[in-house]
């Protein structure tokens, strides 16, 4: 028997291998005289199944299968940032130079750019004894990050020697290390790790600080939380990839991993010129300084669209080992769930609900549950919130996805076709979506964003509730036959919804709105409400009081009154009492 | 080297199966004789060992387990271009069926493409005039974009992308193409398209790709592929900007499925296959403008919804891939409305930066926003108005009521008129003047000043 492996059958994106072969589990393999890259995805007696991540046209029967010996792995060093990589790490712009404007096969180029020289600063002597996850030398990755060179988790031992500071590229040797038995390591600024392993850390810790996003309806009404992890639900045309732009451009993570895994080409060429022409809020930097773009574009190879989730991830975790709290949008995890499906089918699985594999439940988990609010390895506190868009098919939220998204996130903003209609956008709709975060972000909202902010969110969230099961009646025999005050319950949810809920992304000042903004918005608001609550109880019909425009002007507050001129708010309570003043003093 | 196979192993529907077969390449071409002589062609779609399974385009019909010779082309499907293709009309397959001769190649390329790297693409700004109200101001279509078009049996889909066709070429004076793909359309279908471009003219700028309803389904799955490899020759090789119309891909999609049943593969959501999603993202995805080319490629689909089902998988996974969707409304199309475009779900997600100053008109954007809230209230008003009767509505919904009413005469209804971008945007404006100044809460101030004119009492009368 040949020792050599070479490809028996093939069909689509998956090949087999037929008699006894080395090859182990998951491990990367290159397929073809074109060594396309591809992973083991099966093992039995005389078969072993792989799944190639490149168009397999034009391969053959008979054409080697070449082991690596390890997993798919990624590259984790400096160099990472501002880039955009496909499904399994390979920078695009490098592909571009090799290939052309379309994606050749079988390129082999690296993940990081090993020419380029870093400036960097060795942190550790001779001597020192060093754990996994410790850092040992760092640089400045790009002007917003310091990026912190660590010891692979798996490694240990006393450092033998040292290079002095200076200029290194990511393969250079800049330390040397001898571990426990004696071997030497040598460390260089990269290391690679497997995606589909999650990385380790020291503890896991309980959430308790709110990623801030600039969102009006996510960080009022449904926060969630620095480790914690989101799903948006939606149709097409609801705004998915609309809000998770939004997210990655203003929420205050300090790195942002961008996977748009399956969508629109033209999609991701929008956020690689928006997000370099804007500036982070925080930093002052471009934006494109903190965010990793992944881009697996839905024309592009099946299988490395399954496996994009994971690299995304994987680059997430690493910088959150270095202490920063990252976020991960992954648009849209419903793609990734029929890359599984397609995968399975091909293998000849036993199909579950709707042809997916019953296996997508656990995967589902796997994923979300590496989200967390960590202790690192290394002592630093950092966490990795995920954010994943779901496109339920049909717009149905009973489909397996979207159900079981819903068990494995505690937070679920559902985006309402209604409401998307209207162009009321963000179109996430108030009555299904929920925050379990809530109950955990309690104190840091009372200490943070000003005591009075949960107390003002409960009255709003009550009032809408109260609009819309009196938005039942209207439906059935108008608004006219309502009594004055459930009339002004009507007309101050208005304002609620288009005045504050609704947000424009394409405005200079309301695309972000920092929390100071948006509970004086609540509370100029509710100060309306009870005023006028006052007014109809003493028989002043309603329709007066909308006469006055005060209505319409809160809800015009939001483009009229810049985020850093929060006096302003002081001429609208001033306004409130001279126009009210009639009727209060009746 | 080319070697005969004399023989088959099996015959399923329209997939052969050949044994001992020496290196088949995976979506190598194959060329099949049968025992009268006639050539047909097919391609591999599986390999196991020395077998391989072939799809044959021209269906299976007439093929004996003996006396069939197969050849295997060492190459994938590939699609002869050149320069000469504008005006031409090839089969499914790309093979010419005018009458006209073959097609002397500069170039071939393989059918099924190759993916666009993200970075090289330009993101689209360019908007394309259609000359039509509903899509210009509300739905824009923008160069680059795929915009399909969600229709239903019996709608006027067909006359809507024909009167695109003559009125986008028209206000497009560069190098302008239209690659016309028919997928499964009846035959006096595809005539009206072939009458209409000459009517207007515009035939020598058109390559049409014809699988008609009787032609063998297995070809359809070919035929979008050679259609977009020939837009892609036009748009990136010659430097045409290039309109693609395919219709229709309900057709297309179930050829789909009916040749992934034969082949015995898991259906997922109503009998298609798990991979229709990516298979429509092969296509759809072709559009676009890359970085060192001058042309670009713009889709226009068309399906017809089954059942006016929006949920059905072809239209429902076509509206994740696609920048938008214009939708048609029986409702409308019964009244007489044309075109009859639904407002509330048409929409165009490229249409925010390829509007406005610089490129429409500064005010288009709070316009367009406007209208559709202002329409989406007209869906409530008459809802209520259903129930209570129109009469007992408050007068804001009267109005309301009224605005609906001339928005479907005025600015959906208009029939075959060309109308500039000036127009369509100022009669927008002279419908929200018939409206009191506070309902509109989309529009700056500035363009309130600049465009409002409300005209005495005299529309608000008629209610």
């Amino acid at each position: 028997m040949p020792s050599e492996n070479v490809i028996y059958s093939i069909n689509g994106p998956v090949i087999t291998v037929k008699g006894k072969t080395e090859l182990s589990m998951m491990e990367m393999v290159y397929v073809g005289f074109d060594r396309l890259v591809g992973e083991v995805i099966g093992l039995e007696d005389d078969v072993t199944t792989i799944q190639v991540y490149e168009d397999t046209v034009g391969l053959k029967p008979g054409e080697p299968v070449y082991s690596t010996g390890s997993q798919l792995c990624v590259t984790l060093g400096p160099g990472i940032l501002s880039n955009i990589f496909d499904g399994i790490e390979r920078p695009l712009p490098a592909l571009e130079e090799e290939s052309g404007s379309f994606i050749g096969k079988g390129i082999n180029v690296p993940s990081v750019d090993e020419e380029k020289l870093w400036d960097v600063k060795v942190l550790v002597k001779p001597g020192d004894t060093l754990s996994g996850g410790a850092v040992y030398a760092q640089t400045q990755e790009t002007p917003a990050i310091l990026h912190k060179i660590m010891l692979s988790p798996l490694l240990s031992g006393t450092v033998a020697s040292v290079k002095p500071d200076g200029k290194y590229k990511v393969t250079d040797e800049i330390a040397v290390l001898k571990d426990e038995d004696g071997n030497t390591v040598s460390l260089t600024l990269c290391q690679k790790w497997p995606i589909r392993i999650p990385r380790p850390v020291a503890a896991r810790m309980p959430v308790t600080k709110p990623l801030v996003t600039g969102q009006r309806v996510i960080d009022t009404l449904f926060p969630v939380a620095k480790g914690g992890a989101a799903a948006i639900p939606g149709g097409f045309g609801t705004g998915k990839t609309m809000t998770q732009h939004q997210l990655a451009k203003w929420c205050d993570a300090d790195i942002i991993v961008y996977v748009g895994c399956g969508e629109r080409g033209n999609e991701m060429t929008q956020a690689l010129t928006e997000f370099s022409e804007l500036i982070d809020p925080r930093s002052g930097k471009p934006l494109t300084d903190r965010t990793v773009l992944i881009a697996n574009t839905s024309n592009m190879p099946v299988a490395a669209r399954e496996a994009s989730i994971y690299t995304g991830i994987t680059l997430a975790e690493y910088y959150r080992d270095m202490g920063y709290h990252t976020a991960i949008m992954a648009d849209s995890t419903s793609r990734w769930a029929e890359a599984l499906r397609e995968i399975s089918g091909r293998l000849e699985e036993m199909p579950a609900d709707e042809g997916f594999p019953a296996y997508l439940p656990s995967r589902l988990s796997e994923f979300y549950e590496r989200a967390g609010y960590m202790e690192t390895l290394n002592g630093e506190e950092g966490s990795v919130t995920i954010i994943g868009a779901v496109s339920p098919q049909g717009s149905d939220f009973s489909e397996p996805v979207t159900q079981n998204t819903k068990r494995f996130t505690r937070c679920f903003w559902a985006l309402d076709k209604a409401l998307a209609y209207a162009r009321h956008y963000p179109a996430i709709n108030w009555n299904t979506s929920y925050s379990e975060y809530i109950g955990e972000l309690e104190n840091w909202y009372y200490d943070n964003a000003g005591p009075d902010f949960m107390k003002c969110r409960s009255e709003l969230c009550s009032l809408l509730l109260e609009e819309s099961s009196l938005m039942e009646i209207v439906k059935l025999i108008g608004a006219d036959v309502l009594p004055d005050d459930q009339k002004l319950t009507i007309e101050i949810a208005r304002v609620i919804r288009v005045g504050f809920l609704q947000q424009n992304a394409f405005h200079k000042e309301d695309t972000y709105v920092p929390l100071k903004k948006q509970l004086k918005m609540m509370e100029i608001i509710l100060y309306l409400y009870h005023q006028c609550k006052k007014i109809v109880a003493k028989q002043v019909p309603v329709s007066q009081l909308v006469a006055t425009g005060l209505f319409e002007k809160l809800i015009k507050m939001k483009y009229e009154i810049p985020n850093d001129r929060l006096d302003l708010f002081d001429s609208y309570t001033r306004e409130i009492d001279e126009k009210l003043a009639v009727y209060l003093n009746k | 080297m080319i070697i005969e196979h004399r023989g088959l192993k099996q015959i399923n529907g329209s997939l052969v199966v050949l044994e001992g077969v020496k290196a088949p390449m995976n979506e190598e071409l194959v060329e099949i004789e049968t025992e009268n002589g006639s050539a047909r062609t097919g391609r591999i779609v599986a390999i196991e060992g020395d077998k391989a399974i072939v799809q044959v385009f021209e269906g299976t019909r007439g093929l004996s387990m003996v006396n069939t010779k197969t050849r295997l082309l060492g190459h994938p499907m590939e699609m002869k271009l050149s320069p000469e293709i504008l005006g031409r009309v090839f089969d499914g397959l790309g093979r010419p069926i005018d009458g006209l001769g073959e097609i002397y190649p500069d170039c071939s390329m393989n059918v099924n493409g190759q993916p666009i790297n993200p970075v090289s693409r330009v993101y689209p700004r360019n908007y394309i005039r259609t000359g039509i109200s509903s899509i210009d101001c509300l739905a824009t279509l923008i160069r680059g974009q795929k915009l399909p078009i969600f229709s239903g049996s019996g709608m006027k889909h067909n006359e809507l992308a024909v009167q695109i066709v003559r009125q986008a070429s028209i206000a497009d004076n560069d190098d302008f193409a239209i690659v016309f793909a028919a997928m499964g359309v009846k035959n006096d279908v595809a005539a009206y398209f072939r009458s209409s471009f000459e009517n207007a003219n515009v035939m020598s700028r058109v390559v049409m790709f014809l699988n008609l309803s009787n032609d063998p389904i297995v070809e359809r799955i070919i035929t979008p592929r050679c259609a977009l490899t020939a837009a892609e020759y036009l748009a990136y090789t010659l430097g045409k900007h290039i309109l693609v119309i395919l219709t229709d891909m309900t057709s297309y999609a179930e050829a789909l499925r009916e040749f992934s049943s034969t082949k015995g593969e898991i259906p997922a959501r109503k009998g298609y296959p798990g991979y229709l999603y990516s298979d429509l993202a092969s296509l759809y995805e072709r559009a676009g403008i890359i970085k060192d080319a001058k042309g670009s490629v713009t889709q226009i689909p068309i399906l017809t919804m089954p059942n006016d089902d929006i949920s059905h998988p072809i239209p429902d996974l076509t509206g994740y891939i696609t920048e938008g969707q214009i939708v048609l409304d029986r409702d409308k199309d019964g009244k007489g409305i044309y075109p009859p475009v639904s407002i509330l779900p048409s929409l165009s997600r490229l249409m925010k930066d390829g509007i406005g100053e610089g490129y429409t008109r500064e005010d288009h954007a709070d316009l367009a926003n406007q209208l559709f809230s202002l329409y989406a209230k007209v869906q409530d008003a008459k809802a209520l108005a259903s129930v209570i009767g129109e009469d007992e509505l408050s007068d804001d919904d009267k109005k309301i009521m009224q605005f609906g009413r001339q928005f479907d005469e005025e600015f959906i209804n208009q029939g075959n008129e060309n109308r500039s971008i000036e127009e369509t945007l100022d009669l927008g404006w002279k419908l929200l003047s018939t409206l009191p100044k506070s309902m509109l809460d989309r529009v700056d101030e500035k363009y309130i000043e600049k465009y409002y004119r409300p005209e005495g009492d005299e529309t608000e009368e008629e209610a």
